[in-house]
């Protein structure tokens, strides 16, 4: 982490719904290849932690910055930063009346302005890369949910982020699915992707994440890499979820 | 005998000859009022809806208060009062406008609630994935959520469009040349109601397509995920 300046550097971030503080000063720097792996029980504000950070949800207080650029100030363009940010989420979202070229093609068109023909060869190649080329004229409905997801991923992906972050990618499919999704997601951190994954994935967490980073009640307990947190952690509320999720 | 009379009466052949051109005339007035209401009335229902999206407090306020009261009031109501309440403050239109704004105003009312229950339709997942790729809260409207939104507001809107485009025989109450107009003033020159006949002829040629084309419309666009 020494030397480059981080993709994502959170700063005593706090979110508020109404009276309920979900993140209570949060900081997180990730670095520029990194995989961050974040835990926690449900409610503990991981989800929130990934929205605020491309505004999906807006933050109460703190700083973010994405490649060094501060997504609250005023004259930010918050499009324009989000589309540095790629966001996959639980339930895919992918578009419903777009075939999976349409998807993966639209920001290309909308956001970055790339002629038709330009956008769909770059979504082409980003079907390529989740190994779904040939679903290209499929629509969603007739995708499982390990090949939504995947379209979802080449989504994000097509627009060249800095950075991706998960939210809970596999939570919604069946588990012979969750494997496919979890392949394409090795392949992205061997290709040197920065990524923030909110997953209860542990045994993906273990062998791929550079670091994990468990939440509860709003704040970062403890943070380190995977065989520290796994094996000896500092706190035995970590060892109790961990051997929650795993049995 | 009582079949002849029936006949004679209902089915005048003599009387129905003489009234066809001024039943086929009225026949095409109706479908120019219906297709003016169509165009005018979903365009602003949907100019409405669009709108409304974009959560303006006061302006939904307005909206939601003018929608209310176009769908509260009975048609016929509107059409007498533009036509004959609105000159006493020097507002004057033709029969046909006056007919045409009223049904106009109603079906946009109803569009408006119907696109906006279809935009409330498309999940909210939506827009935060659009949004997540940078896409402007327009461009998300226009190119994410109208497409589904509409998709899902076809039947109920085609269902409403009939209803209120089969209004247009209330224009007959200011003289509207259309086909319930004159069919009625038909019956009064002959004391025969056999025009009235005709005039029922008219509405089902005209209208029962439309209805299939309803029914169509409900099966093609039933909504798959």
């Amino acid at each position: 982490m020494s030397g480059e300046a981080p993709i994502l550097e959170v700063r005593g971030l706090h979110k508020s719904f109404g009276a309920l503080e979900v993140l209570k000063g949060i900081d997180l720097a990730v670095a520029k290849g990194e995989l961050v792996f974040v835990i926690g029980p449900s409610g503990s504000g991981k989800s929130t932690l990934l929205r605020c950070c491309n505004r999906l949800e807006e933050p109460t207080s703190g700083s973010i910055r994405v490649e060094g650029v501060d997504v609250m100030a005023p004259g930010t363009n918050i499009n324009a930063v989000r589309r540095r940010i790629g966001m996959v989420f639980q339930s895919f979202n992918l578009y419903p009346h777009l075939d999976a070229l349409g998807n993966v093609a639209l920001a290309l068109r909308k956001v970055v302005g790339k002629p038709r023909a330009e956008a769909e060869r770059l979504g082409r190649a980003a079907l390529e890369r989740v190994g779904l080329a040939e679903k290209a004229a499929s629509f969603p409905n007739e995708l499982s949910g390990g090949q939504q997801q995947r379209v979802a991923i080449a989504r994000a992906l097509a627009l060249e982020p800095a950075i991706l972050l998960f939210d809970e990618p596999t939570s919604a499919l069946d588990p012979e699915l969750v494997g496919s999704v979890l392949a394409v997601m090795r392949e992205l951190r061997e290709s040197g992707m920065t990524m923030v994954v909110v997953s209860h994935e542990m045994r993906f967490a273990r062998s791929a994440a550079d670091r994990v980073i468990f939440m509860d009640h709003g704040v970062i307990v403890e943070q380190g890499p995977p065989q520290k947190l796994f094996n000896a952690p500092e706190h035995p509320r970590i060892r109790d979820f961990i051997a929650s999720i795993e049995h | 005998m009582q079949l002849e009379r029936l006949a004679d009466t209902f089915f005048n052949l003599q009387v129905m000859q003489q009234y066809l051109p001024k039943i086929v005339e009225g026949f095409f007035v109706t479908i120019q009022i219906a297709l003016a209401v169509v165009l005018a009335g979903i365009a602003a229902g949907l100019a409405l809806a669009l709108v409304r999206a974009f959560r303006i407090k006061a302006v939904n306020f307005c909206i939601i208060l003018g929608v209310d009261v176009l769908r509260a009031l009975p048609p016929l109501v509107l059409i007498i009062g533009f036509y004959f309440a609105l000159p006493t403050i020097g507002i004057r239109m033709s029969a046909w406008v006056a007919t045409w704004l009223a049904l106009s105003l109603v079906l946009a009312a109803f569009a408006e609630e119907i696109f906006w229950a279809g935009i409330l339709a498309v999940p909210k997942g939506q827009w935060e994935a659009a949004r997540s790729t940078g896409l402007t809260f327009v461009q998300t409207l226009t190119d994410v959520v109208m497409p589904q939104a509409v998709r899902l507001t076809i039947p109920p809107l085609t269902n409403r469009t009939i209803a209120i485009t089969k209004g247009t025989a209330l224009g007959a109450v200011i003289a509207v040349g259309e086909i319930l107009y004159q069919a009625q003033t038909a019956y009064s020159f002959s004391y025969n109601p056999s025009p009235l006949v005709l005039g029922a002829a008219a509405y089902l040629i005209l209208f029962i397509p439309v209805v299939y084309f309803g029914r169509w419309v409900e099966t093609r666009f039933a909504w798959k995920r």
